[in-house]
């Protein structure tokens, strides 16, 4: 199964859509909740970063026996130093996205932790893609 | 012990929800940071912030958390209160702050 989902960035209201569209479809397959709790846990933190962070982006879910594979590809000002941004508690959020409690730091790091496979591809000035991978046993 | 329960005895207010009262709580989560909430609160558990935009309630359903409770008076959003009785996850409050509901919540929840 493929789904896509469409993110605007600066719009913290519809954040968080794509990850309860993904959650609910993946309890109707019965996929165990300890594996769709990581699933949604690195997909919430990936859609919030591209608003918070970029101007658009493309969510792309791929739903096989035996897992699941997320591209969230975005058109934003990239990362210049991935390790960096890797690091829990850096951020370059700005003072009113930190006021809603967002821009903690904690946002990459939490989806290293939950996923099998994560990688970064970022272009200074062009954009970021991430490639998640959760596997379902 | 239900939400119903818990807003009972501690004196809460319901915003929003009423019928997400009959959620049972496992717990509680002190927070007002949304990725410590998404990363590490545990299903079934109380939320308690200041935070009163709408983002909580995608955080409480994604992570099915009972109900939130916002401290200090603060009141939800319209937005907010919407997505709570949508998801069926209620949003209380309370006058006292964090440190003092969240005492007065572990004592009862022991
Ligand atoms: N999609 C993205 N585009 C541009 N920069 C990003 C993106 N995702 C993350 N970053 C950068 O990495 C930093 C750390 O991200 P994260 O760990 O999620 O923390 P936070 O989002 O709370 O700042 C961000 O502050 C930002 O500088
Ligand atoms: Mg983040």
């Amino acid at each position: 199964m493929k789904l896509e989902y469409k993110v605007e960035g600066g719009d913290f209201t519809a954040a968080g859509f794509a990850s309860s569209q993904i959650k609910k479809i993946l309890k109707q397959l019965n996929i165990d909740p300890s594996v769709i709790k990581r699933v949604v846990i690195a997909l919430y933190e990936a859609e919030v970063n591209i608003v918070a962070h970029a101007y658009r982006g493309v969510i792309k879910a791929h739903i096989e026996s035996g897992g699941i594979t997320l591209t969230l590809e975005d058109e934003g000002p990239g990362i210049p130093d991935v390790e960096m941004a890797m690091t829990p508690g850096f951020s370059t959020a700005t003072k009113a996205v930190r006021e809603m409690g967002f821009g903690a730091g904690m946002g990459l790091p939490n989806i290293s932790e939950n996923a099998d496979s994560f990688n970064i591809e970022t272009i200074v000035g062009k954009g970021t893609t991430l490639t998640i991978g959760i596997k379902f046993k | 012990m239900k939400v119903k329960d818990v807003a009972e005895k501690l004196g809460l207010k319901v915003f929003s929800a009423p019928q997400g009262l009959e959620r049972e709580v496992s717990g509680g989560y002190t927070s007002d940071l949304l990725s410590d909430v998404m990363g590490h609160s545990q299903e079934g558990q109380i939320w308690i912030t200041l935070q009163t935009h709408k983002n909580i309630m995608a955080v409480a359903s994604l992570r099915d958390l009972a109900a939130i409770i916002l401290v200090k008076g603060f009141e939800p959003d319209a937005d907010t209160m919407e997505l709570s009785e949508q998801e069926g996850i209620p949003v209380l409050g309370t006058r006292m702050q964090a440190f003092e509901l969240s005492g007065s919540l572990y004592e009862i929840l022991k």
